[in-house]
């Protein structure tokens, strides 16, 4: 059998490796995609919200056919208590425009029409194809991949990491550390099917406008966690996350949490007489800014969650994936246009990319976040959402109790459960993380 | 159905409203037959139930009901002509001769086919067998017929054509089927599906011969040998008048031991969901549902079965049906009859002990003693 | 040896969801595969063909996306794949399906040699009918084996066939003369998974598509809606049994439920007391 060589190879078939596979093969390299799943997306778990503008940019013309759910309308922000939750909605018009610019998915539809995108422009995409391992010449550069298949290797040029928030290959080839668990967090996610006119009801939605419910609160028993519901077409996706490591410190279980969320009294009346499907589990990179690793070496770079490239405060990643798939595919392309071979040296131009977008300005802007939310999380996801919940609650009964009084014994409650300089020390802290 | 499931309403819509125009030719066609499945001296069951089922259609239409008999002389045709009428037959076909032996298919269907021409029948009912299956689909085709498979309804339309009704969609749906300008009408059913008629002792009826055109040496594919399953190895789940049966929710092989048990305390047969027989707990042939056994016992007992439609489509004929399962919101608890929500593994042993206390005889003694 | 493999692409039932109100299927996300009883069939296939050389080639008829399956089916070591698609064949029933596979089976004669050995799986998981295969055999008049789960030998000099087939109560071997049909049982083998370099040749084969014409089907009114005798009159889901089961109270003591449950299930059917009496005392 004669030697296979590519111009690139990219593992994974996720948001990441299709933009940088994409990129690629439209600029004429030859290209090969190699993803484990049965079929892209078939392993990919989501919320999930797409942001168009960074698709937009890979491909212009996406509305026309992509698998699109619902264009988001409407956010809802909830603090949650045991019994309560106070909420912010915000819900505006103007997100009903032609090209609107968030939508919900299904991951494993559009990873799908993604990936056959990809193919359409030329490249190679061999599915149920696990990467192994890295082949490195003598010295040291990654010059092709082994698989599960029998045969092989398969040499390239460039091999472009997209593997995802594991990153085994990358780790195992030491090219960066694996994940600390307060990088990670797990998130379990189940689809609850329901007719659409159902949720349409259920959710104040008209035609393909959608809603996105995200809640914080007592639900995620004091770890750093949120839960969600996205309004599908037919079906709501409905998911928890929380830090891997706060699951190793307490006995709480993944599967758990999304159940008391879904039994929560203000979560329950949105789900009734669901048909539940798709249980999965996932980890999203969580490190944000100081946990990006090394991004490139000799014959390598590495893209998307398996660089812990997501904004774990505006809840995006697929775009940040998008992004700097898109991005690596542009360094690989300058090089291979100026027959630049694909040393580290030249790979930095990749991070010189990433550098210059918004990628890395976001991160940069979030970069004590985490840690804030982590250390402080029994305040941030126990206390407070308590506090403004029986803080409501009084503002809502009418009892005849003075509203002066109460809210001055709102703000006795405040004071006593967290001591003054507590609460001036976490609002100072929120607001430099943020800042 | 090979294609048609793939867009039932829409598409069948255009020709859903289509008369019935049957050409001139074919309203000769007459009576309800049942092919009386025998091999090596054995009547399958199925063939019993057909006729009863049969027997409803030819009384409906105001016509005769035949069996038709196959095989070889001398092995058992002329019993099974004479349990044909047992169990409802009006006449039987006997069809005698030497190729007829064993079951095979160019002999089978060219006798088959050639007797359909000769004596016309309006509907022709077959087991869903590995017998019945590999001839129906050769039968058809040849005689340029519909055939529906595995229907689990068979009824007489107002203007007399058979609708036929099977589940399609991997049993998610149901779809009724006509076979409107083409003789006979054909279908399949699987074992149990339908109910076992009553045996009417001294029932009689015609037999009318037929000699097929065959001959040994115009026959390509020859028997080299038959192994008959052993007895021993040979369930009897299908026909079974207690069964017990377990699933995912038993959570080891180990634990469906405890079905076993319970099974062997009741004289019982055991079975199990499709997963199971997928993970290797058990043997293919002990798995109940649409791609496995239909069962129809006087009692079913599912512990740790979630009741997919796939599973409930082959117990649905059981008088009753009792769960066990910890979920009450189970989708078998919308077709169990009575249910427990509890912890099959801590249940099922005490549930064997009660069983034994109860009815076994020898227990029952000692403790009266 | 030439050996032709019929393959269906069909959705993947255990994913399908009913609309519970208008009672139709709700295809949302649902994957198509290939049937998984064919896979039984087309690994008997490659088996062969590694044995006694010569080519595999699989053939569909469906919509252009079941070019999918196809490719999957060359990933697992296919040699070529031919794709059977016109709108002539929407709506076709099991008798025009099996005429038109037919007249492409004869087509890929004509063109790339007459087969040995026609595949076909046992049934399908949507269709479920299990008439296809013995439907193409009789047009193509071919000696017709289904249910084998053994092939026991295949002489290409001799032109016979030996195997073994799953009768109703036992196993018969029959010997037959080539070119015939065999329908696998399922479970018999595991189709293999293919090296990388039969992924990376399916990923750049070119799948043969033929409409009616390219097949030489000249009669088209035995195709599709037209040509099939039967009629879909009426497509409903299975009526839901009125009344949820009644529970049986739990007090948490198992020998105590046990006897209860027991009693909800005899005051339900005191018949049942006689059956279990006798069947447990090994009557
Ligand atoms: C519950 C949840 C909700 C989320 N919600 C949102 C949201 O609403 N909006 C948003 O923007 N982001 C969201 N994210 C984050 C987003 O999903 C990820 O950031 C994005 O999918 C990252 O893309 P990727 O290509 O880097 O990795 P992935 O999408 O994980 O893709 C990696 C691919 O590589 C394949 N692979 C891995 N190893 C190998 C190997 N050795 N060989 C071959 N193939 C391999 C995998 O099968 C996989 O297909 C969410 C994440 C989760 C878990
Ligand atoms: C084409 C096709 C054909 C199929 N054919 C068949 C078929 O013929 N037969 C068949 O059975 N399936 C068939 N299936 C599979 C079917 O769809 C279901 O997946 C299967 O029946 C589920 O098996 P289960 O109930 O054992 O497992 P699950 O659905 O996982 O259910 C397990 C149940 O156990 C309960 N449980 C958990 N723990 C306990 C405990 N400790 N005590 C008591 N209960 C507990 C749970 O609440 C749950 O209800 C088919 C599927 C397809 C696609
Ligand atoms: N559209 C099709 N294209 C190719 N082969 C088919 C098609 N439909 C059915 N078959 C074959 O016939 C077998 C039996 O199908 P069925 O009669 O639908 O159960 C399948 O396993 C396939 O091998």
């Amino acid at each position: 059998m004669a030697e296979e060589k590519f111009d690139a190879i990219v593992i994974g078939a996720g948001m990441s490796g299709n933009a940088a596979a994409y990129v690629m093969a439209e600029r004429g390299l030859k290209v090969l995609q190699l993803e484990r799943g049965e079929y892209p997306g078939s392993k990919n778990v989501q919320g999930a919200i797409l942001y168009a503008d960074m698709l937009e940019k890979i491909i212009p013309d996406f509305r026309e056919d992509a698998p699109l759910e619902r264009h988001l309308v409407e956010q809802r922000f909830w603090m949650m208590s045991d019994t309560a939750h106070t909420g912010m909605h915000y819900r505006s018009d103007a997100f009903n425009e032609e090209k609107p610019n968030r939508y919900t998915i299904i991951r494993s539809q559009f990873d799908r029409w993604f990936n056959g995108k990809v193919r359409e422009k030329g490249a190679i995409v061999l599915t149920e194809t696990t990467v192994t391992d890295l082949v490195t010449g003598r010295d040291g550069a990654v010059i092709g991949v082994r698989t599960d298949r029998a045969g092989g290797p398969i040499y390239a040029d460039v091999v472009v990491l997209a593997e995802g928030v594991n990153g085994l290959l990358g780790t195992r080839a030491g090219l960066r550390d694996r994940p600390k668990a307060a990088q990670v967090a797990l998130a379990v996610k189940e689809m609850h099917f329901m007719p659409r006119e159902t949720i349409e009801a259920r959710f104040n939605l008209d035609g393909d406008a959608g809603a996105v419910i995200e809640a914080a609160g007592t639900i995620s028993k004091g770890m750093t966690g949120m839960g969600f519901v996205y309004t599908n077409k037919e079906s709501l996706s409905v998911g928890f996350g929380c830090l891997v490591s706060d699951f190793a410190e307490g006995d709480e279980t993944p599967y758990g949490l999304l159940d008391a969320f879904r039994q929560h009294p203000s979560i329950r009346p949105l789900l009734a007489d669901a048909e539940i499907k798709e249980y999965a589990a996932h980890l999203i990179p969580e490190g944000g800014y100081k946990a990006i690793p090394q991004l490139f070496g000799d014959g390598w770079v590495v893209v998307g969650d398996a660089a812990q490239f997501n904004n774990a405060i505006h809840r995006e990643g697929s775009n940040l994936a998008m992004t700097t798939g898109r991005l690596a595919a542009e360094a690989i392309f300058q090089l291979k246009s100026r027959k630049l071979p694909f040393t580290k040296d030249n790979l930095a131009l990749y991070k010189t990319l990433v550098d210059g977008s918004f990628v890395m300005k976001d991160l940069k802007k979030y970069k004590d976040m985490p840690k804030l939310l982590h250390t402080h999380s029994s305040n941030f996801f126990l206390t407070y959402p308590q506090l403004v919940a029986k803080a409501m609650e009084d503002f809502v009964r009418v009892d005849g109790t003075p509203k002066l009084d109460k809210e001055k014994a709102t703000l006795r409650n405040f004071a006593r459960t967290r001591s003054w300089t507590g609460l001036v020390g976490d609002a100072f802290r929120l607001a430099r993380a943020w800042r | 159905m090979s294609d048609k499931p793939a867009a039932p309403a829409p598409a069948a819509g255009s020709r859903a409203s289509m008369k019935k125009e049957l050409p001139e030719h074919f309203k000769a066609y007459k009576h309800v037959w049942v092919l009386v499945e025998q091999e090596r001296g054995q009547v399958h069951p199925v063939s019993w139930e057909l006729l009863g089922e049969g027997r409803k259609l030819a009384d409906q239409l105001g016509v005769e009901l035949a069996g038709v008999v196959m095989g070889a002389a001398g092995t058992g045709t002329l019993e099974a002509a004479a349990e044909a009428f047992a169990y409802g037959a009006d006449l039987v076909y006997l069809v005698e001769h030497e190729t007829l032996r064993d079951y095979r298919n160019e002999p089978y269907s060219k006798a088959m086919t050639d007797l359909v021409n000769a004596h016309k029948p309006e509907i022709l009912l077959l087991g869903a067998t590995t017998l019945g299956r590999d001839l129906a689909g050769s039968v058809a085709t040849t005689l340029l017929t519909g055939l529906t498979a595995d229907c689990t309804e068979l009824a007489v339309d107002a203007d007399k054509s058979l609708a036929a009704t099977r589940p399609t969609f991997g049993g998610s749906l149901l779809c009724t089927i006509y076979t409107l300008n083409f003789r006979p009408q054909m279908a399949t059913v699987r074992p149990r599906v339908m109910k076992m008629p009553e045996r009417q002792e001294g029932r009689t009826g015609r037999v009318v011969p037929f000699a097929p055109d065959l001959s040994e040496a115009d026959i390509v594919t020859k028997l080299l040998s038959f192994l008959p399953d052993r007895t021993s190895t040979k369930n009897n789940l299908a026909y079974a008048d207690v069964v017990v049966a377990g699933g995912l929710g038993l959570q080891s092989a180990e634990n469906f031991q405890l079905v076993r048990r319970l099974a062997a305390t009741l004289g019982a047969e055991f079975g199990g969901s499709r997963p199971l027989v997928q993970k290797g707990w058990i043997p293919s042939d002990r798995q109940i549902g649409q791609t496995g056994k239909t069962i129809r016992p006087k009692l079913y007992i599912a512990a740790g079965i979630s009741g997919a439609i796939q599973h409930r489509v082959g117990v649905d004929g059981a008088d009753m049906i009792v769960a066990i399962n910890t979920d009450p919101n189970a989708p078998i608890m919308d077709f169990a009859h009575v249910a427990i929500v509890t912890d099959a593994v801590r249940f099922l042993p005490a549930l064997t002990d009660a069983v034994a206390r109860r009815f076994s005889p020898h227990t029952r003694d000692r403790i009266a003693g | 040896m030439h050996i032709v493999v019929c393959i269906k692409q069909v959705p993947d039932s255990a994913q399908i969801r009913v609309h519970p109100v208008t009672n139709t299927i709700m295809r949302q996300g649902v994957p198509s595969i290939v049937n998984p009883y064919d896979l039984f069939s087309l690994e008997e296939a490659l088996r062969l063909r590694d044995e006694l050389g010569g080519t595999v080639t699989v053939l569909t008829m469906g919509p252009p996306t079941a070019s999918e399956s196809l490719r999957k089916c060359l990933t697992y070591g296919s040699d070529r794949a031919v794709l059977l698609t016109d709108r002539f064949f929407a709506g076709s029933d099991t008798l025009a399906t099996s005429f038109a596979l037919a007249q492409a089976i004869r087509k890929i004669g004509e063109t790339f040699g007459a087969p040995d050995i026609v595949f076909a799986g046992k049934q399908t998981i949507d269709g479920d009918t299990a008439q296809v295969g013995p439907g193409v055999a009789k047009r193509l008049d071919l000696l017709q084996l289904t249910y084998i789960q053994k092939i026991v030998a295949c002489d290409p000099e001799a032109r016979t066939l030996t195997v073994e087939r799953r009768a109703e109560g036992g196993t018969q071997t029959l010997v037959t003369r080539l070119p015939c049909l065999v329908t696998m049982l399922e479970g018999v083998n595991q189709v293999r998974r293919g090296s990388i370099h039969d992924a990376l040749r399916a990923a750049r084969a070119e799948i043969v598509t033929w409409s009616a014409k390219d097949a030489g089907i000249e009669d088209v009114t035995k195709c599709g809606l037209r040509g099939s005798p039967t009629v879909v009159k009426r497509v409903f889901a299975p009526a839901p049994r009125s009344e949820k089961a009644a529970a049986v109270p739990v007090s948490g003591k198992a020998a105590a439920d046990a006897d209860a449950l027991i009693d909800a299930i005899l005051a339900r059917q005191p018949s049942l007391e006689a059956d279990l009496t006798h069947l447990a005392a090994g009557i």
